[in-house]
């Protein structure tokens, strides 16, 4: 990663700002002009209406988009072009809307699979599986066992994910965006398709992972009851522009939201 | 009854991450490798020269791809290519320095073709399925044409052809023509038990992990700063060091010599099909598929003409060859539908059986 061009202080714990930032595609346009901030600690709702560009505004944060204009600034550094595993170092996890597991391995290796980043151990090492490899292996394992007893998925350690049903498999995924211990979290729908029961624990589990580790999270979430009561601060996007931003009430509160969601009156 | 998890507790994570955590599966690994070894003194020449070393040298070859197709996802249709690369890179090296002992070279050579497959795999970034299966198709035809023309290849030889000097390990020739087969088995078998060996410890630990990563979701695996084209380019280079090295033993230790036309793209087709029948993604699924390929045609062709003699019926020689090509192919048929992932999967499948037996579940 080459070096920011101007660093900008962190201000107000400001852990990520958004700035400007429009991205389009050919004639489309995903973002125009969005501006908002991640405190350091807080829970940060991205809502909206569907297609109005809160996936786009996570891919550009870890970098599988790069905004067409506008600069993300992130650490109080303003972030350069840059690709995905390169915001991975820098300690951006994210989960997906569609489970993206690696399938076939179990449990247990997807979240040792995000901790790859903490690897070190040489491929000679590795060729061995002996030594600094085995050690490395060992002391990631009891991290992972740490994530497994708290999402309290124990019992499917060994299972291949492909076999499990989708509210754990969500919860694997958590667990392996948990395995990179990042910075920042951005979870996007993290509870699509789950029943009250599995709602009920995704949200505990997201509450105390920002609590317990004090882990930054952007959450995109469709289900009101859980954003209103998880968040500490939400912004608004639609038709890719920012509508509100605000703590939960002020947001429930204004007129524009309350429009977007239930459409105006002609 | 004889195989079970019950009772074998592990007490700290190294234990529990073994390759094979089951007592039993240690033991049986350790009485195959013991059966392998005995196999040289009790198996007559044919067996050793016919069966035993091909088999060897086509498993290690499907282990190479196996890693690359298998593991990390990626097609390849150059495998008889990279093969070819190993067994020039050891021709060169063991006649320009003979002094040196030829097992080292043997084992130098499969970086040549590491080299030469990394640098195929460089498209690997951008394209992906079929599509870099026909770019690797450059790969093949590329590396043979340079077989054909480049004589240097073949330090001049007016017939082009690729021979094998005598070479000794311990004052035992292990190469040439004086070698015994039982010699050569032996040395055929310790190279593929020990890169066998290194390649399990690989695909079970990080490294095989990035690989599986990439193969599943390219995109995830990404996002937890695994970089492809680091990853996919090691599986070229892994995979391609022990296809070379597979091809220098094809030629050196199991025909004694050979051409160029024996790294062909019937030879890629043939190591591919073995992989897929054994089973993408599974080392033991490599030996099987190998097996299944290169073996039962032999052993048909053999067992044919002796389930047709009590009765009283003469069989030609082509009939039988007839037989041995359809019975072969229906039987790939046959399990492919009975299961899709590979023979490896039912050997899987039979182990979980038997963990519970004589119950269901």
């Amino acid at each position: 990663m080459r070096a920011p061009d101007n660093p900008v202080a962190v201000k107000d714990g400001v852990l990520l700002a958004v700035e400007n930032v429009s991205l389009g595609f050919g004639g489309v346009k995903a973002l125009t002009d969005v501006s908002f901030d991640i405190r350091k600690g807080e829970i940060r709702a991205i809502i909206g209406p569907n297609g109005a560009g809160k996936t786009s505004m996570l891919n550009c944060i870890n970098g599988f988009y790069y905004p067409t204009e506008g600069s993300i600034t992130f650490k109080g550094l303003k972030r350069p072009k840059m690709r995905p595993y390169e915001a991975a170092r820098g300690g951006i996890a994210r989960t997906f809307q569609n489970v993206a597991l690696f399938k076939s391995m179990s449990t247990l290796d997807n979240i040792m699979a995000g901790r790859s980043l903490k690897m070190r151990s040489s491929f000679f090492w590795q060729l061995f599986r002996h030594g600094p490899a085995m050690t490395e292996e060992v002391a990631h394992r009891r991290v992972v066992e740490e994530i497994i007893d708290f999402l309290e998925i124990q019992h499917i350690r060994k299972t291949p994910v492909g076999r499990l049903p989708y509210g754990l498999q969500k919860r694997v995924e958590l667990g392996r965006a948990l395995a990179m211990e990042p910075d920042l979290l951005l979870l996007d729908e993290p509870m699509a398709g789950m029943n009250l029961e599995e709602k009920e624990d995704m949200s505990r589990f997201i509450f105390e992972v920002n609590q317990q580790f004090g882990t930054t999270i952007a959450l995109i979430e469709h289900d009101m009851g859980v954003v209103m009561d998880l968040s500490d601060r939400v912004v608004v996007l639609e038709y890719g522009q920012k509508i509100a931003d605000g703590t939960p009430d002020e947001v429930k509160s204004n007129q524009r939201v309350i429009d977007a969601y239930l459409g105006v009156a002609h | 009854m004889f195989y079970r998890e019950a009772g074998q507790y592990k007490s700290n994570y190294k234990a529990d991450m073994a390759i094979f955590p089951l007592r039993e599966d240690k033991i049986g690994i350790g009485v195959i490798i013991l059966a392998a070894y005995s196999l040289a003194f009790l198996g007559d020449s044919f067996l050793l020269q016919a069966v035993m070393i091909p088999f060897l040298v086509f498993s290690l070859a499907a282990i190479g791809l196996n890693i690359l197709t298998g593991y990390a996802g990626l097609l390849s249709l150059g495998t008889g290519a990279f093969m070819g690369v190993g067994a020039y890179a050891c021709y060169k090296l063991m006649t320009a320095f003979p002094d040196v002992n030829v097992i080292v070279w043997i084992f130098v050579s499969g970086f040549f073709s590491a080299a030469i497959g990394a640098l195929f795999g460089l498209p690997s970034l951008r394209i992906k399925g079929f599509y870099l299966a026909v770019a690797t198709l450059a790969a093949q035809f590329f590396l043979q044409w340079c077989f054909i023309r480049i004589p240097w290849l073949v330090n001049y030889n007016v017939s082009g052809a690729l021979d094998a000097p005598l070479r000794t390990l311990f004052g035992v020739p292990i190469i040439g023509a004086t070698a015994t087969p039982q010699t050569r088995y032996l040395v055929v078998l310790t190279i593929v038990v020990v890169l066998t060996w290194l390649a399990s410890n690989l695909v079970h630990g990080r490294i095989g992990r990035a690989w599986i990563a990439i193969r599943d979701m390219d995109l995830a695996a990404e996002l937890m700063g695994i970089r492809p084209l680091q990853t996919k380019l090691l599986a070229f280079a892994v995979s391609s060091y022990y296809c070379g090295v597979a091809g220098a033993l094809l030629v050196f230790l199991w025909y004694g010599g050979a051409e160029y036309d024996v790294f062909n793209i019937n030879q890629s087709f043939f190591i591919l099909f073995m992989v897929i029948i054994g089973g993408l993604g599974s080392l033991i699924g490599s030996f099987f598929g190998a097996a299944l390929i290169f073996i039962m045609p032999i052993v048909l062709g053999i067992v044919l003409p002796a389930m047709f003699s009590p009765f009283g019926i003469s069989v030609g020689s082509d009939t039988i060859e007839h037989l041995r090509f359809m019975i072969v192919g229906a039987l790939i048929i046959f399990f492919l539908i009975v299961e899709p992932h590979g023979l490896a999967r039912l050997w899987q499948i039979g182990k979980q059986k038997l963990l519970v037996w004589p119950f269901p579940y």
